[in-house]
């Protein structure tokens, strides 16, 4: 296995099975986190018997996974629900609390939540009253350029769970150069039973493009695009077509969900809106090739193209003299 | 990968590749007798390679990589490239396994009923383990105990001994010549040897066994037989695993069955031959 050609047309075709290289694709859809989700595709499938068992323990853990997202999701609406704001779940944990398609063995890693901007400090502050740490040093030059540039906190970790807290006031950098409008994605949203709310379905997918397409370096974004094209496939409608192309637009991010789309496409053969996708681009190419750039050995390959989409992914979040500056105070600090 | 040796060791198999030969030759030595995974597939992938692509040739250094990695783990000379493929397979046992509650404990088997041996690095488990395998028992394992958390039976994972320092000598008064590795000096867990469980060990790597007695020894002390409540053996043994708290409610029941079911001591020895001798003891009390 040179790349993850495999392992994108077992998520895509299950059906296909065939003569594959079983340890390549166990060892690439670990790497990239796609292990459950592969193991509920397969399900059922005639794969060899210490694959099954392989696929078996990952729907198993699966099922913890979602039970700890869960709970990290309910220690935080107790911590924050005197504030009486609203806390938006997002990612994984969101697909999961929401009983999405998505959530079918997606795995999560940190918790990621939305607030309104004004009440970031009283919501830091209840969050670490209740046990929640800085991960960074809360002096440093990472602290500052957080809370100036970012659109998220510094990290916190939970004490004695040891488990991370994304809280967001938006979904890019405030560096990048698409605005979005975060709140109306706050008053678009939903709530959920237990008074924590998700992203509207548009908005969902929406924060999905531009995390993959329009902000880092696409590292792991096999996992991103198929929770975009899971998305993409539930909540399918013209309602949720129309709506999606008018608020792509309004946060100024249809280039990023253009590019979604098209890619779901290609990888995934989801079914999408062509008139929002767009016509394919010599640069598609590109992404795809980063997207699959990993071996049967779980290693990454395209040394030169990873860099390349690495300096885009800076790129994309500075201006550069921003960028300049940013990449000399962390060359001096050796960081 | 440019080398590549796949080794079945109990009911978990390992594709091992590597950007250097000298390791896997190493390995495949220590593990000749070992048997190759029979559907040619594997459990875990290890890789052990170099942390930048010079480091192949210049100061040849060895990062230990695979399926489930440890973010900042240090990379390791060339020369203690076999400790490494041990390390490799150890870390994927202890981040990945989700098949059966994992114990850091070693195990004997004798009469289809089998000891637990738990306790904290350099109690002596290791050796223990290593010289009733020698004396009589079936070596199930030095360093993970798997518990079959559907029919609370011990499967073994006989993999090649983690002998350190003052143990080596031990057990090379005990055991031929042909079953030991090279002895690896000056490796950040100091000297480390290891040696080949015998052919009955290997040959039986299949065959589980049902727990009957849960122990904690601990070396360099003046005996004493201490037993264990179970709140405590509860304790530890949560301690003692490393996926226990990601099997949820199954990881739970199985434990609280094997706790239940089984006596727990804690004994500390002065030498090994004492703790062999107090291992007898217990177990022709329990047979009685």
């Amino acid at each position: 296995m040179r790349n993850a050609k495999l392992l994108v047309r077992a998520l895509r075709d299950p059906a296909s099975i065939g003569d594959w290289d079983w340890a390549g694709l166990v060892s690439a859809a670990r790497a990239e986190q796609l292990i459950g989700s592969l193991a509920f595709r397969m399900a059922g499938r005639p794969v060899p018997r210490r694959v099954a068992e392989i696929f078996e323990a990952a729907r198993f853990d699966a099922g913890q996974t979602r039970t700890q997202a869960l709970w990290e999701a309910e220690m935080a609406r107790r911590a924050l629900a005197p504030l009486g704001v609203p806390v938006i779940l997002m990612k994984g944990t969101a697909f999961h609390a929401a009983g999405l398609a998505a959530s079918v063995g997606r795995s999560v890693g940190d918790l990621d939540i939305m607030v309104p901007r004004p009440s970031l400090d009283d919501v830091e502050a209840a969050l670490l009253e209740a046990g929640w740490e800085h991960v960074k040093d809360s002096q440093g030059y990472d602290d500052s350029y957080y809370r100036r540039w970012m659109h998220e906190l510094p990290p916190l970790i939970h004490r004695s769970r040891d488990r991370m807290i994304d809280v967001h006031h938006t979904i890019l950098p405030l560096t990048a150069r698409p605005r979005p409008n975060a709140q109306a994605m706050i008053d678009a949203s939903v709530e959920l039973e237990n008074g924590l709310r998700i992203l509207c379905p548009a908005d969902i997918v929406i924060h999905a493009a531009a995390h993959l397409f329009a902000d880092g370096d696409l590292a792991g974004g096999l996992r991103n695009l198929w929770d975009i094209d899971r998305l993409l496939r539930e909540f399918d409608s013209p309602g949720f077509r129309q709506s999606l192309a008018e608020r792509a637009r309004l946060h100024q991010l249809r280039p990023a969900v253009a590019r979604a789309l098209r890619l779901s496409e290609r990888l995934y053969g989801t079914p999408v809106d062509r008139s929002l996708a767009g016509r394919s681009s010599l640069a598609d190419r590109l992404f795809e090739a980063r997207l699959i750039a990993r071996n049967g050995w779980g290693q990454e390959r395209r040394k030169l193209l990873r860099f390349a989409f690495y300096l885009r992914g800076h790129w994309l979040r500075m201006p550069p003299l921003m960028l300049a500056r940013h990449l000399w105070v962390k060359a001096r600090s050796g960081a | 990968m440019r080398h590549r040796l796949d080794i079945q060791i109990g009911p978990v198999a390992f594709r091992i590749g590597s950007a250097w030969k000298e390791p896997l030759d190493a390995l495949a030595r220590l593990y000749e007798p070992y048997p190759a995974p029979r559907d040619g597939l594997s459990d875990f992938t290890v890789r052990l390679e170099p942390e930048k692509p010079w480091r192949r040739f210049i100061r040849p250094s060895v990062a230990i990589k695979g399926d489930y990695v440890l973010p900042d783990a240090v990379p390791m000379a060339l020369a203690h490239g076999l400790l490494a493929a041990e390390m490799g397979m150890n870390l994927q046992m202890a981040l990945g396994q989700k098949r059966y509650l994992l114990l850091h404990a070693s195990s004997a088997e004798k009469d289809g009923r089998a000891i637990i041996m738990t306790g904290e690095s350099g109690a002596g488990k290791s050796t223990l383990a290593a010289l009733l395998g020698e004396r009589g028992w079936r070596l199930m394992g030095d360093e993970f105990a798997l518990l079959d958390m559907d029919s609370g039976r011990l499967l073994p994972f006989p993999r090649a001994v983690s002998l350190k320092n003052g143990a080596i000598r031990v057990m090379e008064a005990e055991v031929e010549a042909d079953r030991f590795g090279p002895r690896l000096e000056g490796t950040p867990k100091g000297d480390i040897r290891h040696m080949r469980p015998n052919g009955e060990a290997l040959d039986r790597m299949g065959e589980g066994a049902t727990p009957a007695l849960i122990l904690f020894p601990r070396f360099g002390e003046a005996q004493a037989i201490r037993a264990v409540g179970a709140a405590e053996v509860f304790m530890r043994l949560t301690q003692a695993s490393t996926n226990y708290v990601n099997l949820g409610g199954r990881g739970f029941d199985a434990l609280n069955r094997l706790i239940a079911a089984n006596p727990a001591l804690a004994i500390d020895y002065p030498d090994t031959d004492t703790a062999v001798g107090l291992v007898e003891d217990f177990w022709r009390e329990l047979a009685a």
